[in-house]
């Protein structure tokens, strides 16, 4: 049977004194049972009682619980920042996942089991045995329409989004459009309106009735929610005013040549610009010519 | 024992042992020029808010103040009345700064580079024990710093400074682009408004803004800040488009000559934070603006609160919210004017307070008055 001494044991690193992946085990129970009431409730945002973690609140502590709350022998864990394995705030998130568990780590999407990520959903596709986990800034889709976190709780458990429709109206007539770039709102499930966290629009159409299990983490709002696999989630938009994700003018990737995934673009020293794309294990494999099962 | 009246020259020499047995009677005492070395970022958060950038000055009254950073800034504000203002420098500009420090969180790639130097944002921040065990061992002197923000000592090589790269700006990227409004063509005020020596009458100009917003107490600026992201005032999430640490040239118009002199190096921490929806079908124009925060030393926690304090004040004037209201956030992010009040309640209110209880004695009696009167007359109907 597995043990957690046992699991400290197996890790055979030198961090004595801490717990299996760091966080103790009954806040673990604690918020794997938060989420499992996310799942249960899809879009619903579950309060529960966010550790301090090793890292700033707002660098990703509330993924980071999520993660290593989930992790256990024989997962692989990936780490993206903007889509990058390499980023700094990644690359300290996988060492500290690394530290603590003793897991193996990997960029490959395909062969990743847990993925924790900042603002971005990969570009190959997540199959039924993945799960990825996105750390979330302000996990209230209402905050820029009611700042009250105890208002806006009335108002989902009312399912009065009457302002938030509005908010989106007076966009149009402003300026000529939605106009909200990432952190699109979405209706989950038919039910409850949810911030995807701040991924590009490019990515929301991959909620939408997917293999994967979605968790979000906010640590500092102390709030997780989910939206598991094969749910309905649309995001608000008007009839004659569609939801549109990011478009690159016929731009491809420098590195890979890749016109169907998401790019950044970069100011070049010619005060040009530079496009290429965010999701950097994506780009490899393109690169070396190996299948990507897109979405 | 705290007593007003008599005695009172007493206690307080009493209580100035005190502070002379904790500040020199300490059994291994830590010399000024330790905290300048070892305490570099509590020293600078000192020198900000203190409003004078004297390392050395400031290493003192770290060590007088026994670590209380709002005390130590304190004391070099009451320093600083001391001194007189012998002028202004030329207007310094950050594409000459020499830098140590430079990250942007708009852009991946920007020309120059990221730089991501000393910082501890990538630390995990477990403690660590060894130094319980090495405290009184001796550390390994190993340079950490450029010397250049080693506690603002001038480059020793003077000469050598101007050959180090100097970094363009990410906003002169959005401004070609259109997307940030153009640098103005002329300062919109020849000299600085200086807070220290006049009143500020409220609207107050953007000079004066800055400026208390450079002196202001960081921890007061954070929390502002932060319930300005969250939803209480405009300056909202905003982007970063660039952060930068270094030493910035000061040069002041000689008086002789007329042409600029330099005369040092001052360690600044520079925040560019960018934000769109500006411009709307009806009226079309650079769709981002800028807040901007400065601040001596390294303090980045500062510099972007700043950033972030100076858009809300620009762009939700007349929102109602208090977080973009002028005269809101200038006057009480002020750390002397709120720590003086504030622990003024310390003192002695035995006049007053003997006034309102007087009041509320006054008060009892006549609702007890008029209570037994309602009882009697109740009392009289009743038979």
């Amino acid at each position: 049977m597995t043990t957690v001494h046992g699991l400290i044991e197996a890790r055979e690193m030198t961090f004595t004194g801490y717990s299996y992946a760091l966080i103790d085990d009954m806040a673990k129970r604690e918020i794997r049972r938060a989420l499992l009431k996310a799942v249960a409730v899809p879009g619903h945002q579950i309060p529960f009682g966010s550790r301090e973690m090793p890292i700033a609140r707002g660098w990703g502590t509330g993924g980071l619980q999520v993660t290593l709350s989930l992790l256990g022998p024989g997962d692989v864990v990936k780490v993206i920042d903007q889509g990058d394995d390499a980023g700094v705030n990644a690359s300290n998130l996988r060492r500290l996942v690394e530290q603590m568990t003793g897991l193996d780590t990997t960029g490959a999407t395909s062969e990743a089991s847990v993925i924790q990520s900042r603002h971005r959903i990969p570009d190959e596709r997540l199959n039924e045995r993945q799960i990825l986990v996105l750390q979330v800034p302000n996990p209230e889709p209402l905050r820029a329409v009611e700042r009250s976190v105890a208002q806006a709780a009335l108002m989902h458990a009312e399912q009065d989004y009457a302002r938030m429709w509005l908010a989106l109206y007076e966009d149009v007539v402003r300026r000529g459009e939605v106009s909200r770039g990432a952190g699109y709102p979405v209706m989950v499930n038919h039910r409850y309106v949810m911030t995807p966290s701040p991924i590009p629009r490019w990515d929301v159409p991959k909620l939408h009735q997917a293999d994967a299990l979605y968790l979000f983490g906010a640590g500092r709002e102390k709030r997780v929610y989910a939206v598991p696999p094969h749910t309905d989630v649309v995001p608000l938009a008007f009839e004659d005013y569609p939801f549109h994700v990011e478009h690159f003018d016929g731009h491809a990737c420098a590195s890979c040549g890749s016109t169907s995934s998401y790019l950044e673009a970069s100011p070049t020293d010619d005060g040009g610009l530079r496009y290429r794309c965010s999701d950097t294990a994506y780009c490899e494999r393109v690169r070396e010519g190996k299948e990507t099962v897109q979405w | 024992m705290y007593t007003a009246v008599r005695g009172g020259a007493v206690a307080i020499q009493h209580a100035e042992d005190l502070i002379e047995q904790e500040v020199h009677g300490a059994h291994d005492p830590i010399a000024t020029r330790q905290v300048q070395a070892q305490l570099p970022l509590l020293l600078d958060q000192v020198m900000g808010e203190g409003s004078l950038y004297d390392p050395a000055l400031g290493a003192v009254a770290v060590r007088q103040a026994a670590g209380d950073p709002m005390e130590a800034g304190f004391l070099l504000r009451a320093y600083r009345t001391t001194l007189p203002r012998l002028g202004y420098s030329v207007a310094a500009s950050s594409r000459s700064m020499r830098v140590v420090r430079r990250i942007s969180s708009a852009f991946r790639d920007i020309p120059g580079g990221q730089l991501l130097g000393l910082t501890r944002d990538y630390g995990q921040r477990l403690v660590d024990l060894r130094l319980l065990e090495d405290a009184d061992a001796p550390g390994s002197h190993g340079a950490a710093q450029d010397d250049v923000l080693a506690n603002g000592s001038s480059p020793a090589d003077d000469s050598g400074a101007d050959e180090s790269p100097q970094f363009p700006l990410v906003i002169d990227f959005l401004r070609d682009e259109g997307m940030l409004a153009a640098r103005p063509e002329q300062p919109s005020e020849d000299e600085p408004f200086d807070v220290t020596r006049e009143p500020v009458r409220y609207p107050a100009p953007r000079s004066a803004r800055l400026q208390i917003l450079a002196r202001g107490e960081t921890g007061a600026m954070l929390g502002m800040s932060y319930a300005g992201m969250r939803g209480y005032g405009a300056g909202g999430h905003g982007t970063i488009a660039e952060l930068r640490q270094g030493a910035l040239p000061i040069e002041i118009t000689h008086p002789v000559t007329g042409r600029p002199a330099r005369i040092g190096w001052l360690p600044v921490t520079e925040c560019h934070f960018v934000a769109g929806g500006e411009a709307t079908l009806r009226s079309p124009r650079a769709d981002y603006s800028m807040g901007y925060g400065v601040v001596t030393g390294r303090n980045e926690r500062k510099a972007i609160s700043m950033a972030q304090l100076d858009m809300g004040l620009k762009r939700g004037a007349g929102s109602g919210n208090l977080l973009d209201d002028q005269e809101f956030v200038l006057s009480h992010i002020e750390p002397v004017d709120a720590m003086g009040f504030v622990e003024h309640l310390k003192l002695p209110h035995y006049v007053t307070f003997q006034s309102s209880m007087q009041r509320s004695a006054r008060l009892r009696a006549l609702t007890n008055a008029a209570r037994n009167q309602a009882h009697e007359a109740a009392g009289a109907h009743s038979h």
